[in-house]
């Protein structure tokens, strides 16, 4: 137990899917003026990644991998050329599949998270922890925890980023910096601040 | 031949897709502490968006509207493994250090951008150029970055000594905070001021002006 809870203190703030491994930036950067939007993305990230990380580790492990499709059979079979385009289709049919579901059983979220569901699927930083997970040979109860950590992580980031953008407005910047400019240098200082968390081994 | 180098050069400066569009910037951030790597990853981004480009521009009016993003992801994940496959072979070494990054072209927006944007409207070699224009104005920033990031946070270029380190008898102190991540967002946005105090057209409206400062007038 204190393992898993580890492994997701380690998912949220050390290796924060935005500021520290820089997954899903242009999302990140796109969808951070307005800190209701932010929250509203933020959690559909959170509810797709503990979703997809989980469902592609089970593909992976008893589809893709080397010597995975034994139970079939098929000893000598490695698959995993195939993996990024397996993934990628997990992710887009989940988040559809997602989206109707939502539609039909809970109309109040779904009208809440709006046009940012369909966004999901290109935001790297949902491809970026099944990649990762897979690179780091997570079994099926560590991708959960890490899937979830990763998007909560995550959200913290863009409503983080979000407010310091609301406030940011009301400020002198100079012409040139104004608006993109400004909040690269703003993401590098919140990321020099994560990055303290940097020493904690847990 | 005037068209072509439109295509070719408007994305470098006038639009570039990561100064500009904000678009592609995850790859822009992490892997440009080494100029071999980020070189091979431009080249590896130019050649799947141009390919991209090519290919679905081929079949533009044969994709049915509504499954038009699962058609442009197959093709595009297909040669984004072709990619992987190839760097595996040549180039095992860059390959690990640049580890999902080469898998996650698949969702970087450019290449999902242009294809959308531009290859599903116009014919095949025009967005071909296209392709390669918005892939090499991706090359020009990541190119910027990673010669600053690797000459001053380590004084090498391509793993060669340029700036002799005082920790080995020379007289140049590295600037360690180029070797962190941060500081690649720093000089991004450094040369998105340079370039928009060059191109003037670039600069975002503010939401508020600030007032003309006021000074209190005599015995008011």
């Amino acid at each position: 137990m204190e393992y898993y809870l580890g492994l997701f203190v380690r998912a949220i703030f050390i290796e924060n899917m935005a500021l520290s491994v820089f997954l899903g930036m242009c999302t990140f950067l796109a969808v951070s003026k307005k800190v209701t939007a932010a929250i509203g993305l933020g959690i559909a990230v959170i509810v797709v990644l503990t979703i997809t990380v989980p469902v592609n580790n089970l593909i992976y492990n008893y589809l893709l991998a080397d010597g995975a499709l034994a139970w079939a059979g098929l000893p000598d079979v490695d698959l995993s050329f195939l993996g990024l385009l397996s993934y990628i289709g997990v992710i887009a049919a989940l988040v559809q599949i997602l989206e109707m579901f939502l539609d039909k059983y809970v109309p109040a979220l779904y009208n809440a998270l709006g046009v940012f569901l369909p966004l999901i699927t290109v935001n790297c930083a949902i491809l970026g922890a099944s990649l990762l997970m897979v690179e780091r040979d997570y079994n099926f109860g560590e991708s959960v925890v890490f899937g979830a950590g990763a998007g909560v992580g995550w959200a913290l980031a863009i409503v983080a980023l979000a407010g310091i953008r609301e406030k940011l407005k009301y400020s002198d910047v100079p012409d040139g910096l104004q608006g993109l400019g400004i909040t690269f240098i703003t993401v590098g200082l919140m990321s020099l601040g994560f990055m303290a968390l940097g020493g904690i081994d847990l | 031949m005037d068209a072509v180098k439109d295509t070719l050069t408007t994305p470098i400066f006038k639009n570039n897709p990561i100064a500009l569009q904000i678009l592609g910037i995850c790859s822009a951030l992490a892997v440009t502490s080494s100029l071999q790597v980020t070189l091979v990853m431009c080249i590896a981004l130019t050649s799947v968006t141009a390919f991209s480009n090519l290919f679905i521009s081929l079949i533009r009016k044969h994709i049915p509207g509504s499954i038009r993003i699962i058609v442009q992801m197959t093709i595009i994940a297909s040669l984004v493994i072709l990619v992987d496959e190839v760097l595996k072979a040549v180039a095992y070494d860059i390959s690990k250090q640049l580890s999902v990054f080469v898998g996650l072209i698949i969702t970087n927006c450019i290449v999902m951008g242009r294809a959308e944007a531009y290859a599903m409207k116009n014919p095949p070699v025009d967005s071909f150029f296209d392709g390669i224009g918005n892939g090499l104005g991706y090359s020009v920033v990541l190119i910027f970055v990673a010669v600053i990031r690797e000459l001053f946070g380590a004084g090498k270029l391509f793993g060669f000594e340029i700036l002799p380190l005082v920790t080995e008898g020379g007289w140049y102190n590295p600037n360690g905070l180029l070797l962190l991540p941060p500081s690649a967002f720093f000089l991004i946005g450094l040369f998105i001021w340079m370039l928009r105090a060059w191109d003037a057209k670039q600069v975002e409206e503010p939401d508020f002006r600030m007032a003309k400062h006021t000074v209190a007038e005599e015995g008011a």
